[in-house]
Parts: structure tokens; sequence; C-alpha cells
């Protein structure tokens, strides 16, 4: 017996698919489940995260709807993988926030706006938030800059913090022994397998998305919009990095390090979050789960605003829409870290430690 | 769909769809008439995972040679000499290039699934499955511009001194129509679920048969073809036939019924008596036997018994094992007689001799002064739980079928050829399988004569 319905017909579903195994070369689930020969509620969580929705295994399966036997695998591991973040979820109390995520990333959001564009008129006049400021230190007239790194540093902190409990309790659950290491090759391998997304490829032939044939592009979307965010996180990392130790305050010239590796990953985050968007709108009805809709577009949309608002910040910021745009990417960025645990972003988390975990079973295996 | 076509395919399985995409690369134009829905299309193909091809060297997902000789030698074995040499070893050969050709038409291949066993050498494993490999060559007969139609039911065919002339066919949507083309192929397979039929030769046993796959395969053409003058091949009551769980459902429990444990314990019928040598030989090229041999036990009915010792030797099952303490609490749940199961096990565990286990080759664990004897992998049944599977017969195809030549094409019962008919798959199988099988075979007969009959089609109709 597992905790929940789900889990019940995911379990339902992995005993059917370990008397077949015809989907074992598609990707890393079935090789896995392969494994064991039961299923405990962590076994079925780590394969739900282990599964990258390329939905091969339901084009290939002869027993998908309408056979009686009703195997939906890429499915019902997205309802399970949905359940699993919010039952790891650190604090308990907050893992409602995933059931309505779409709600609250949109308050969320709205509100640091706001937040934002009010703090910057009390730090200063109207005339500072919409007045033109260039040069070094420009914009830091409406935000003194440690009032802003204070911010965003206990923002990015608490996020990291609730980040690593979830997940701990996640990778105690899916772990033989119990709370086991993981080694360095392990970990090596997974970022290999999630750098490339080798498992969004349906064994090969390509993923499937609104029909049965393999023409999805979601693997290069999602290579846009992850790498357009690391880029971006780069930037400001160089740039705080220049703030601190070079003593170069921002803005910086369109050549220099921080810029450059914002306006490509700027340019990340506006094309890759539009097409996941189009490929979700379009992704047929027995592959979705309805339930994460919000969850997913929430997070999509937070992270194509991230990206507009600081491309627009870029283009006008020697112009008097500096300060409002300011606050609007401020903002953005702000409800971005503050969501990221309750929300899409531990997605790419979690199925980061079961690749891990993955690759340790795979390397005790051999 | 109007006008005439050069080539129609009768049938949407690996044969119907190899047969149409040859005809297709031969310059001609194909028209396939599936008489599934499209979720049921291609017949048994949807539940293969492999096919059986001659190669003289280790391939990328092959561990070993398996030589054209080998390949006789064992097709030989099985089917007890009832086959046609000259067919067969023209169809051993053409399997070598079927290898690369497949993989030209879509299909990917694997290394053999966790768990198959002993299969790694012969048998090239579809990446996907059977569907999977379906679903390419659906894709490439589209690309190449075949037509498919699907729930197109041929009720009849016009065929006036071996000439086929027309089918007429019966749509949800259209209604009755007449379709003319130069050539025709049928690769409609068997009449496996076809249970009034199956009685025929059976009588009632039939109804306590399972049909492994769909409910499609009713040999409606067979008849049609037989009726008309096609000469016929192979005994009736022969078929690819295996042990599955007698809880899987009447039609398409496909793979996932089957039962690999035979080789690890014994196999009792509804008397609680053993029947038949369940150690013979390697598991994959007896588990097709199986079928017959439970259809031949009083109400269709047999029970695989093993203990726990064994339990993680093959693969999971769909269904749990039935389990007990006591081989009499056992008996109980499977209403045997339990004093009669004790003696059964207790003969079969006294008469089982020393000898050092290993089931991946023909070992000396066998049994002495019973019968039937257990001539391999023969261990004492002895540490409970004790468990069971209630097996009944599954029969996944028919032997029954059209002859045909190595051109595949059909031959008339004066002993003539047929003008412009040919035929692939399970629809002739019986001319290669006389009886028995070895594991993944039938795909072999479909891709290679597939290929060869669209081939052949085509250049009829070009000519």
């Amino acid at each position: 017996m597992h905790g929940t319905r789900i889990l019940e017909e995911t379990d339902r579903l992995m005993t059917v698919c370990n008397s077949c195994r015809y989907c074992e070369g598609l990707c890393a689930v079935f090789p896995a489940m392969e494994m064991r020969r039961a299923f405990s509620d962590g076994d079925l969580n780590y394969l739900a995260n282990l599964c990258h929705s390329c939905g091969a295994c339901y084009v290939d399966c002869q027993f998908s709807p309408p056979h009686e036997f009703n195997v939906n695998v890429p499915k019902t591991l997205a309802v399970a993988r949905a359940e699993s973040y919010a039952a790891y979820a650190w604090p308990r109390a907050l893992s409602g926030a995933f059931a309505k995520n779409g709600l609250v990333i949109s308050i969320v959001a709205a509100l640091s706006m706001a937040a934002f564009i009010l703090g910057f008129a009390a730090f200063n006049d109207r005339a500072a938030l919409f007045g033109i400021h260039t040069g070094p230190g420009a914009f830091y007239k409406l935000m003194p800059h440690n009032a802003m790194a204070g911010l965003f540093s206990a923002a990015f902190l608490y996020a990291i913090l609730a980040l690593v409990m979830s997940v701990r309790a996640f990778w105690r659950d899916i772990g033989e022994p119990i709370g086991g290491r993981a080694d360095g090759g392990s970990i090596f391998q997974a970022v290999r397998d999630a750098g490339e997304l080798r498992y969004l490829h349906g064994g090969g032939v390509g993923c499937y998305n609104e029909d049965d044939k393999p023409t999805d592009r979601r693997k290069l979307y999602h290579h846009l919009t992850f790498y357009g965010f690391l880029l971006c996180f780069a930037a400001t990392s160089v740039a705080t990095l220049y703030h601190y130790l070079l003593a170069r305050e921002a803005p910086y010239p369109w050549w220099d390090l921080p810029v450059v590796l914002g306006t490509l990953g700027g340019i990340g985050l506006f094309i890759g979050p539009i097409g996941l968007f189009m490929a979700k709108t379009q992704r047929a009805p027995e592959l979705l789960d309805d339930n994460s809709y919000g969850m997913d577009v929430g997070f999509i949309a937070m992270l194509f605003l991230t990206g507009v608002t600081g491309l627009a910040l870029l283009l006008l910021r020697e112009t008097s829409a500096m300060g409002p745009l300011l606050a609007l990417h401020l903002g953005a960025v702000f409800a971005l870290f503050i969501t990221m645990p309750y929300g899409k972003f531990v997605h790419g988390i979690y199925r980061f430690a079961a690749l891990v975990r993955y690759a340790q079973e795979r390397r005790s295996e051999s | 769909m109007s006008g005439k076509y050069d080539v129609l395919v009768i049938g949407g399985g690996n044969a119907a769809l190899c047969a149409a995409i040859s005809a297709r690369r031969g310059g001609a134009s194909v028209l396939v008439l599936e008489g599934a829905p499209k979720f049921y299309r291609g017949g048994n193909t949807r539940h293969t995972r492999n096919m059986r091809c001659a190669h003289d060297a280790a391939t990328e997902i092959l561990t070993g040679p398996y030589t054209e000789e080998e390949f006789w030698k064992d097709l030989l074995l099985v089917t007890g000499g009832q086959t046609d040499e000259e067919l067969a070893r023209h169809m051993i050969r053409e399997s070598k290039d079927i290898l690369n050709w497949v993989v030209e038409q879509g299909v990917r291949w694997q290394p053999s699934l966790g768990g198959t066993l002993s299969l790694g050498r012969t048998n090239s494993f579809f990446l996907g499955g059977g569907r999977a490999m379906l679903n390419a060559l659906y894709l490439t007969a589209e690309t190449l511009g075949v037509d498919i139609e699907y729930d197109a039911e041929v009720t009849d065919l016009v065929i006036e001194d071996g000439m086929f002339l027309a089918a007429r066919v019966k749509r949800p949507i259209g209604g009755a129509t007449e379709i003319r083309a130069s050539s025709l192929v049928a690769a409609a397979g068997g009449f496996e679920a076809n249970i009034e039929w199956l009685k025929q030769y059976w009588g009632e046993a039939a109804d306590n048969f399972l049909i492994r796959g769909t409910p499609y395969n009713r040999g409606a053409i067979l008849k049609m073809l037989l009726d008309k003058g096609v000469q016929e091949v192979g005994d009736p009551t022969q078929c690819h036939a295996v042990a599955i769980d007698a809880r899987a459902p009447k039609f398409d429990g496909g793979i996932i019924t089957r039962h690999d444990s035979v080789v690890f314990g014994i196999v009792v019928n509804k008397h609680a008596q053993r029947f038949y040598d369940e150690g013979e030989d390697i598991w994959p090229k007896r588990y097709a036997i199986w079928g017959r041999l439970v259809a031949a036990q009083p109400d269709q009915i047999a029970y695989i018994i093993f203990d726990s010792t064994v339990v993680t030797s093959f693969m999971p099952t769909l269904f749990p094992p039935i389990a007990g303490a006591t081989v009499a609490e056992l008996a109980g749940k499977l209403t045997l007689d339990p004093a009669v199961l004790e003696k059964t096990i207790t003969d079969f565990n006294a008469a089982v001799r020393p000898g050092t286990f290993d089931h991946t080759i023909l070992d000396d664990c066998v049994t002495e002064g019973i019968t039937p004897p257990k001539t391999h992998w023969a261990r004492r049944i002895e540490t409970p739980p004790y468990l069971a599977y209630p097996v009944r017969p599954g029969i996944t195809f028919t032997y029954l079928g059209t002859r045909v030549n190595k051109e595949a094409r059909m031959l008339m019962k004066d002993g003539k050829l047929a003008a412009n008919m040919f035929a692939a798959g399970e629809i002739m199988a019986g001319n290669v399988l006389g009886k028995g099988y070895a594991a993944g075979m039938g795909m072999t007969i479909g891709s290679v004569f597939g290929r060869i009959a669209g081939r052949e089609a085509a250049k009829h109709a070009r000519n």
C-alpha cells in the first residue's frame, strides 16, 4: 500500500512495465525500474523524477489507452512528480503552495514589483525614479547597492535553504542505504546527463508532444531557457565580483562581460520560454497533467518576464524609463527567487538528484 | 481512393508494411487496407519484440555470429523436419540482409532485453518493442506515399482463374466499395482470434483458449483465398501457442501474461500430475510448445509450481504467484487434491539427482526414475512458501496458410502459380513452420517474405 492514489497507480504501471520491458532502451526510467521487483514510495518518486516526459513510451506501448491495461506512463509519472514536489517541500506548511502555484507566483510577483517601485520612490523622490541616470552607479541612484544586495541575498539564501532541506528529504527517501552519499563520478555523470538532456530524446528518434510523430522541439527550447538562465546568473555573479573586488559599479558598457552574458542569457530566456509555452499548449491532452498546468506556466512566465525586463532595461537604460524598468526587473528576479522552492524550478533539482542516484545504481551494477 | 492501384496490400502488420514499402520503393502505387482501427493496427506485430536473423559476426547489438547453417539446424530441430527446405533456406539467406534493410526503413535495434533468457546472440530486439517498430514502418510508408486505410474490412475478393481482380471493402465512413489493383499482397495474419474456426479442429476445448493478440485476427482473407482455389499448406491444429496466465484477458494480453518459469519448477494438470519434461531444452526453443501441451490437458488448465528459492530467477510477472505455506495449503488455493500434489512433489524431489545448476546451458540437473523425467534444471521444490501460476493455452498465431514459392507467389490447388497474388507473414508461415517455433521467427517470416512479396507484386504490376 502506498501513501497516495497516484503512487498506487504508479506502482500498478511499474508492475505492468516490469513484466514487459520493451521500453528499456528509451530512457533511464525503465532500466532503473528493472533493478527492482517491488516499489516503495521513495522508489516511485525516484522513477517519477527520472522521467523527462519525452512521451516515447506512450506512443510505443501496446497497452496504452484504449487498451484495457490503460498504461499511460508519461502522464502518471507527471502527476506523481508534481505531487512529490509538495511531499518533500520545506517547510511542510508551505507544500500547499505548489497546488495553487500559478496564483501564488502572480501575487508574489505583483507585490514584489509594487514594493520595488514604491521602495524606489520612498528612497528618492519621483524625479529620481523617472529621471535619466547614466554612468557608473546610475542604478544605485534609485536604490543603494547595499540595500539591493542585502535584499537579494536574503531571498537567495532562503531559497537555497528551502531547496536544500527539500532535496535532502527526497534523497533520503530514494536512497539505499538510507542517506547514502553521492560519489564524484556519479555527480559528474548526472551533470552530463542533465546538461545535454540525454533522456529527452525518445530513445534516439526524438520526443513526442502533439501527436504520434517525433517532431518535438522542447529539448531545444529547454536548452535556450536553461542556459539562458545560467548565463544571466553568471552575469549577475560577475557583476557582483566587479563591484566588490574591482570596485567597478554597474551599469557596464555593452561589450563588458556582465552585459554580454546577460544579453545572451536574456535572449535565451526570451525565446526559450515562448517555445516551451507553445509546446505546452500544443501537447496532446493524454500526455498532459492538467493539475500542474498553472505551476508550469507560472514558472515559464517568470523566466520570460525576467529575460524580457532585463533586455528592455539594457535597451532603454539611458532613458527616463530606466527607473521603472529596473524596478520591474528587480521585482521579477526577486519573485523568481522566493517562489523557487515552491514551483516548477524544483523539477531541475529533483531530476538532477534522481540522475545522480541512477548513475550510482548503474555504477554499482557494473 | 479512386482509380486502380498497382499493388493492394491487405493487412497492417510487419509483413504488410514491409510489402507496401518494398512495392512503393519498386515504383508501384500502393494501398494498404488495415481491418483494425488505428490503435490496434498491425495485428501481432504490436506485441512482438525481436526478430531472428542470420549473421556471420557479432554486431553492436548481437553478442556473436549466428550462421545460416545454425539457423537452419535450429529450424529443423523445432519443426521436427516439417518445413520446406528450399523455401526455409531461402528465407534464412535473405534474413541476413533484412537486419540492415529494416533499419533503412526506420526501425531501430537494441541489445536483448534484461531478463530475457539466452537470446542475445541470435535475436535482434526492436528499440521500444514491436509497436515502435510498427510506428517506424508506418511513418516510412506514409512518407513514401503509400495510402493507408484503417477500419477497412475486406468482405470479398474477386479472383478469376488464379487472377486477382478486385477487393470489396466495407468502411465505417464511405460505406462499401470495390478496389481494383494489378497485384495483391495478402498479409492479413492467421485465424487465431476466430474461436468458431478453432473449434472445427479443437472442439469445445477452444473455448478455454486465450488469444494473445487483437480480436481482429479472424482469418477472413485466408478463408477467402482457400475458398477461391489457393492451395493450402500446414496442419490446421498447429500454431504458436504458449502457456499464459489463466487470469489474463480473453484477447490482447500480449507479452506480459506469459510465464517463463517452467524450467525452474514443475508443471501439473488439474489432477496434480506432471505431464511433460519441463527441462527438455533451452526455453526460447521450447516456450512455444507449452500452449499446445496445456491445450491437451483436461479443462485446458495447468499449474507451474515452484518454491521461494527461484522467485527472482525469472522476470517479475504481471499477476503475482499464488502462495501457500505448505504444499497442501497451495493445493487448496489451486483447488487441486492436496494428497496427490504432495505425492507428485515428494516423488519429484526424491528423483532429483545432484548436479550443477545453470539455466543458460543444458545443465546436468536431472531426475531419475520418474515419468516424465525432467532432463535439465531439476532441483528440489522444498523451500516454502510454495508458489504457483495457473496457466492456459495462449494462442499467438495459427500455421494453416496459403502455399507460396520463393517469390512469395501463391500456388493454386491445381499446382499452377497464381497470376498476381502474393502472400507474406502469418498467412503463409505454415510453409516454413510445419510445427514448433523458435523465438523471433514470426517476424523473420514477415519481414523477409513481406519484402519479397512487395518487390514481386510491384514488378508484376509494372510489367
